[in-house]
């Protein structure tokens, strides 16, 4: 459990570390996910990465229980709230207002989006 | 026992012990009720916990900082959990393969629609233009989103209370849309929500399928990197 905790960390530690040194536009987090991606396809081709919290399922079990409360991380941040009560007075209905329609198009546009494309490539593959 | 309840409640209110308690303590009771309406979409652990939480420090007259000084630990979590995501992914890679084409599309035209809609809509509706700056990196998760707003000069607790507020939205309103459009391809779902609404989106993502969890963890992590690249842009095209 802590092996595989370290490992976590330690893939953001380095994703950070690039973000920072090469100045790249790329949250040090995300850069840190496609390492722990690129480690876990690695174990499968070469034994010599197969030890360790990648091996036996311990990073993926440690992975599991992070993401089974992805909503709980959220909720601080959300309690900022409490600082911006005068700006909401002001601006509130207007902000959720216009969050709220941004959302929705945001959600009918992407989903129509992928469901074009998908439809356009099978039927492009069966012709 | 020489101690009164006050001076008590002054000690444990200075310590972050108390709000880290209250934190996972109000989560963990909006989670189960929403496990026990079924995983109703109106039932969303998060908003209710940040309503209570946030209800609660205003009456007790207690600074955000100082709530933060024990919410910290939970919020810290948010980077690790970032990097976790590589795990469902690596479980679906096959899955997540034959699909990249239609991801890569919607990517690009969702993270632009999220980022031109909303800059469009606040200055239509009349906001300040610091607001709208700060609205614009909405869609992605909180920590990212914040880091977009520093770079513009706006500002980054109100970006942090728009990110979350549209994580909100979008997984509640969700899965009722998609419902109703009679939307079956779980993996364009939840493409969708977590492109639009980030990590809140993914968590409700993962409660209505686990393939739709895999894609929405995709989406949120594509997203940040392009939304990084893409609001500077828009901000120089549609606002200065």
């Amino acid at each position: 459990m802590i092996a595989s905790l370290s490992l976590i960390l330690l893939c953001q530690l380095a994703g950070e570390i690039a973000v920072r040194a090469f100045a790249w536009p790329v949250p040090g987090p995300v850069l840190g996910m496609l390492l722990l991606l690129v480690l876990l396809l690695l174990r499968d081709r070469a034994m010599l990465f197969a030890q360790g919290p990648l091996q036996g399922g311990g990073v993926e079990n440690a992975a599991r229980g992070l993401l089974a409360h992805l909503s709980l991380m959220f909720i601080p941040a959300g309690v900022g709230v409490v600082q911006k009560l005068d700006l909401l007075a002001e601006h509130g209905t207007a902000i959720v207002g216009v969050l709220a329609i941004s959302v929705v198009i945001t959600l009918l546009v992407t989903v129509a989006t992928f469901l074009i494309i998908s439809r356009v490539m099978t039927r492009g593959r069966s012709a | 026992m020489t101690a009164n309840p006050f001076s008590l409640w002054v000690y444990l209110s200075q310590q972050p012990l108390l709000w880290l308690t209250v934190t996972l303590l109000v989560y963990a009771t909006a989670d189960a009720l929403s496990l026990a309406t079924g995983r109703h979409p109106f039932a969303n652990p998060v908003f209710h916990s940040m309503w209570i939480i946030a209800v609660f420090l205003l009456l007790t007259g207690t600074s955000y900082t100082t709530y933060f000084s024990g919410a910290q630990f939970v919020h810290f979590l948010l980077g690790p959990a970032t990097v976790a995501l590589a795990m469902p992914l690596y479980e679906n890679r096959k899955v997540v393969a034959a699909a990249i084409v239609p991801m890569l599309a919607a990517l690009v035209v969702g993270c632009a629609t999220a980022i031109v809609s909303v800059v469009l809509l606040a200055k239509a509706f009349g906001l300040p233009q610091n607001v709208v700056l700060s609205l614009a990196p909405k869609s992605v998760t909180a920590g990212v989103a914040m880091g977009i707003s520093e770079s513009l000069g706006a500002d980054a607790s109100l970006t942090a209370v728009a990110v979350v507020l549209t994580g909100i939205m979008g997984a509640i309103i969700v899965t009722p849309m998609m419902n109703r459009m009679g939307i079956t391809d779980y993996r364009a779902r939840g493409f969708a929500v977590g492109l639009a609404s980030h990590g809140i989106g993914t968590a409700r993502a993962f409660q209505v399928d686990a393939v739709a969890g895999v894609f929405a963890g995709i989406a949120m992590s594509l997203n940040a990197l392009v939304t990084s690249l893409l609001v500077p842009l828009a901000v120089t095209l549609l606002v200065r």
